[in-house]
């Protein structure tokens, strides 16, 4: 620790601090552009000049560590002055260089009311322009379906050059030429590929890079803002959904340093649009084998009809990727209520949370990847399944001491691996101590095999995971200190439906059996868009959007999209978190809870709640760390030296991709224009990688 | 200094290969860096890739740079366009004269010489001739100030020039016999104008003493040859002071 006098004020920070670190330790608050916390130091823009006595110019508090200071001629502390004449004058110079060439576009610029620039003009500008000469003007660069360019607005602080370059893990930007030439740009005006890109437009301090499919939409302080979580995969990133009137504008991140840090990947970020395109605002029934508009009671009495005379047996329920736990719950009393145990979430055959937490979440959780020190990754592309989660492995995997296997698709994970081998005999393989990277696992103080959607999805998925959970114990993975074995799912309701025990029953059938020929009569799908029902079984289709589901519907009851509903969610790692209504569901669609209890009533098996609050308390009573939100209730070790030795024999192909468009796995993404043009630029590169 | 780009798509090759000896040469440039640290070669390669193509980088040849180092395109090409020396468009085949503008030239009659190249090439920079065969531009100090006013055309500097030894120079390069590199009037390289005007006494110049065979620290065999990169010397190694301060051993 080294002692520095700030502002007058005696402070005490590690050594390897920067100045601005610092400062910002003592309260002070320094302005910057280029310097970002997550991001390499540049030091090109200057503006978070400070003084340190005793030196004849200002120097750049980012680019100076706390250990170049030199102390005073007695030997006291060096002395920062952040608040002096002389730092104002340096910084107000700073940023008049800064707004020579920035045009005056703030009235018709997207980041206007949020543009850090135009905020430290407001204490560093001056209200006049000493420049007579022409300004600068740039080329506008195409950079792909996300970002928008203005790039007469750059200060070319290269924190998008950055960004792409460490964060990324896609060095796509660049600068080109120099000095007041200086333009950003990618190679030749291609797009950018990296799921992340949407988060340039977040880094971007001026109006530079904004988002595209946004462009023109609003202001910022005409948006209602309400904080939320992601559904879009089982990271559970954290978000503000920004709403004007009824309608949601954009989504953007929030810092949640144990999950997205503050990054989101793309598709939270703009499937926007999705959440207004192809929506179920009014009930259906078919009829003659067409969908016609209904009413409530029409279509209530409909599947009374049809389930009065059905036995408990031959009914059934699927949830779908972006179910809530309660309306997971409230479905689960409904069909305990009519004799049926037949329930189960999509892709959560191989789970069963019997055994425990711990054999179904992300036992070391996302943070504690920065402390994994080998990774074992099985059947999983962490960059589709949770491109959030990837890119805090290769956060771990840059500081160089991170050793990374992967069996399953070889990919570009944007960090380099070794690769093991294609199929679950790769697994066995190492296991048997086939391969160096037995030792790399053995000799790790905190290994992790992570196990993914390629590999739970298949039928023998449950013997996968055993298999798994088996190297996890012999490689030493699992003590009292560190649990190494780690389940990435891609869908956000699944971890909530296993901690409900949202699966089948003594004696019930799974997903894959439900959706069997002459399995079921009546089957409840709440939200489950991505399973095959057999002709003459009678679906009840509880969603949001006119996709898959629905097409193959008997009654469709409109549900709420995410950001139309509060509810709990619990994401891979097992953290529970509530996303809170941003707006209101069209027409007269309701929240599905609801839609539940109504049904039930008109079923004649009414469930004992009449409110979301009843239904939480009934809920919590049952799986009580539902109640502790943004906790994570941690497994037992137990659960998965239970799994070992589970699951039966496991088939030797190789493991499919779990998801084959990463920008259309949900059917709110496929709703979404801005996805489906994103999919086409993505399965575009890959043609032309092909040829 | 302006926005510099890549020549226009149909100017650019459809692709570019090294040739044998560049190759190999490309590698052992690679292979003066440790591992992981290849990037460090890539000047060094693009311009020998540059001198390959004609006098300039093609699109194509960016990238299989890039390639070669397993860097990003968008880094190699960043280096291309930081760097003036790389030519982003085809220049003369025979010649392509970077004329120094800076203020030493400048005061010397650089003007004049920029006045031939726009009368004698193209009215503008970076344009070939009619005949595609010259292209000239003008560039900041070169350090001949000394033989002002200069220009450089490929690796070797002509100087001292004037409108028509200048116009001699182009001449030259047009017929395929260029002159001489260096000052082009009559002068010892950077010497005074007409001989030495000091040191010129027959004791200052060693005469009626032995030497004992002491040779002065440079001789006209070390200076650079024409067309050799500057950094080509032909003495093995620079010669230290006698008495190194830096020399291992001394304590």
């Amino acid at each position: 620790m080294t002692k520095l006098i700030i502002d007058g004020k005696e402070i005490d920070v590690p050594a390897e601090y920067t100045l601005l670190q610092a400062c910002e330790a003592a309260g002070a608050e320094i302005p910057r552009f280029c310097y970002h916390e997550r991001l390499s130091i540049a030091g090109n823009c200057r503006m978070c000049l400070v003084e340190v006595k005793g030196g004849p110019k200002p120097v750049a508090s980012c680019a100076w560590g706390v250990r170049d200071c030199r102390p005073g001629p007695n030997g006291e502390p060096p002395q920062i002055s952040t608040r002096s004449p002389m730092v104002k004058k340096a910084r107000e110079g700073v940023m008049e260089f800064l707004l020579i060439n920035h045009p005056l576009d703030c009235p018709i610029c997207d980041q206007g009311g949020e543009c850090d620039l135009q905020d430290q003009a407001m204490g560093y500008g001056v209200d006049t322009s000493r420049f007579a000469e022409n300004k600068r003007a740039v080329e506008d660069k195409y950079l792909g379906a996300l970002v928008k360019t203005s790039m007469n607005r750059c200060i070319q602080c290269t924190r998008c050059v950055r960004f792409s370059a460490e964060i990324c893990g896609a060095p796509e930007m660049g600068a080109t030429g120099r000095g007041e030439d200086m333009e950003i740009t990618t190679y030749l005006e291609s797009a950018l590929t990296s799921e992340l890109q949407g988060n340039l437009v977040d880094i971007c301090p001026v109006g530079a890079l904004t988002s595209k499919p946004y462009a023109f939409a609003a202001r910022p302080w005409e948006l209602g803002k309400t904080q939320s979580i992601d559904v879009m995969d089982a990271v559970g990133s954290a978000i503000r959904v920004d709403t004007r009137g009824r309608e949601v504008m954009r989504i953007l991140p929030r810092f949640n340093g144990a999950v997205n840090e503050e990054w989101i990947s793309d598709k939270t970020r703009h499937i926007v649009d999705g959440l207004r395109t192809q929506r179920l605002d009014r009930p259906y029934i078919r009829e003659n084998g067409a969908l016609r508009p209904a009413s409530w009671p029409e279509a209530f009495k409909a599947i009374a009809a049809k389930v009065k005379g059905t036995d408990g047996k031959r009914i059934g329920a699927v949830a779908g990727d972006l179910a809530a736990v309660e309306e997971l719950f409230a479905l689960k009393d409904l069909l305990s209520k009519l004799g049926s145990v037949n329930m189960a979430v999509q892709g959560g055959d191989a789970f069963n949370p019997a055994r425990g937490r711990a054999s179904y979440i992300f036992n070391p959780t996302i943070a504690g990847i920065e402390q994994a020190d080998a990774l074992l990754i099985v059947g999983s592309n962490p960059r589709k399944e949770a491109a959030i989660l990837n890119a805090r492995i290769r956060k771990r995997w840059r500081t160089g001491q991170l050793k990374i296997g992967v069996i399953g698709e070889r990919a570009d994970l944007t960090y380099e691996y070794d690769y093991l081998g294609a199929g679950a005999d790769s697994l066995a393989d190492l296991a048997a101590g086939k391969n160096k990277f037995l030792d790399a696992l053995k000799g790790a103080n905190y290994p992790i095999v992570l196990v993914g959607g390629a590999a739970t999805s298949r039928p023998d998925g449950a013997a996968i995971l055993a298999a798994a959970a088996k190297l996890a114990v012999d490689i030493g993975g699992l003590n009292d200190d560190w649990n190494g074995f780690a389940v990435l799912h891609d869908a956000a309701s699944r971890v909530g439906a296993l901690d409900l025990g949202f699966v089948p029953g003594k004696g019930g059938l799974n997903a894959g059996r439900m959706t069997a020929p002459g399995g079921l009569d009546v089957l409840f799908s709440l939200g489950a868009d991505e399973i095959k029902v057999p002709d003459g079984v009678f679906v009840v289709y509880i969603g949001t959007h006119g996709d898959a589901g629905a097409h193959r519907a008997d009654v469709i009851l409109p549900g709420a999209a995410y950001t139309e509903k509060t509810g709990i969610y619990v994401n891979t790692e097992g953290r529970v978190q509530m996303a809170n209504r941003a707006s209101f569901p069209p027409g007269e669609a309701r929240e599905d809870w609801a839609i539940i209890r109504a049904l039930s009533e008109m079923l004649g098996k009414t469930l004992g709640y009449d409110s979301l609050a009843a239904l939480r308390q009934a809920m919590f009573k049952t799986v009580p760390h539902l109640m502790r939100i943004d906790q994570i209730e941690a497994g037992d070790i137990r659960a998965i030296k239970d799994l070992v030795g589970k699951g039966g024999s496991i088939e030797k192909s190789p493991f499919k991709p779990a998801i084959d468009d990463y920008y259309l796995t949900n059917p709110i993404a496929r709703a979404s224009a801005v996805m489906a043009e994103c999919s086409r630029l993505a399965s575009g590169r890959m043609l032309t990688a092909a040829e | 200094m302006s926005v510099r780009r890549l020549a226009p798509k149909e100017q650019q090759p459809e692709c570019f290969a090294f040739s044998e000896e560049n190759l190999a040469w490309a590698k052992k440039q690679i292979a003066q860096y440790p591992e992981g640290r290849e990037a460090s070669a890539s000047i060094a390669i693009l311009w020998r890739a540059q001198e390959q193509n004609g006098g300039w980088i093609s699109e194509a040849a960016i990238r299989v740079v890039a390639d070669m180092l397993d860097m990003p395109y968008i880094r190699m090409l960043e280096i291309a366009t930081f760097y003036t020396m790389f030519q982003l468009q085809p220049v003369g085949k025979k010649a392509h004269i970077q004329v120094c503008g800076t203020t030493p030239c400048r005061l010397r009659g650089a003007e004049d010489i920029l006045a031939v190249c726009k009368s004698r090439i193209h009215h503008e920079p970076f344009h070939l001739s009619k005949d595609g065969d010259f292209s000239w531009e003008e560039v900041e100090c070169l350090g001949a100030c000394v033989n002002a006013p200069m220009v450089l055309i490929w690796k070797d500097t002509y100087e001292d020039l004037t409108k028509e030894n200048f116009g001699k120079v182009l001449d030259g390069f047009a017929s395929g016999q260029p002159p001489k590199p260096g000052p082009q009037i009559d002068r010892q390289f950077s010497a005074p104008v007409g001989g030495p005007t000091t040191l010129n006494t027959a004791a200052a110049k060693g005469e009626g003493r032995s030497r004992g065979g002491v040779q002065p620290a440079l001789t006209d065999a070390d200076a650079k040859k024409p067309t050799d990169s500057a950094s080509r010397r032909e003495s093995p190694a620079p010669k230290p002071p006698a008495d190194d301060a830096t020399k291992k051993g001394k304590t």
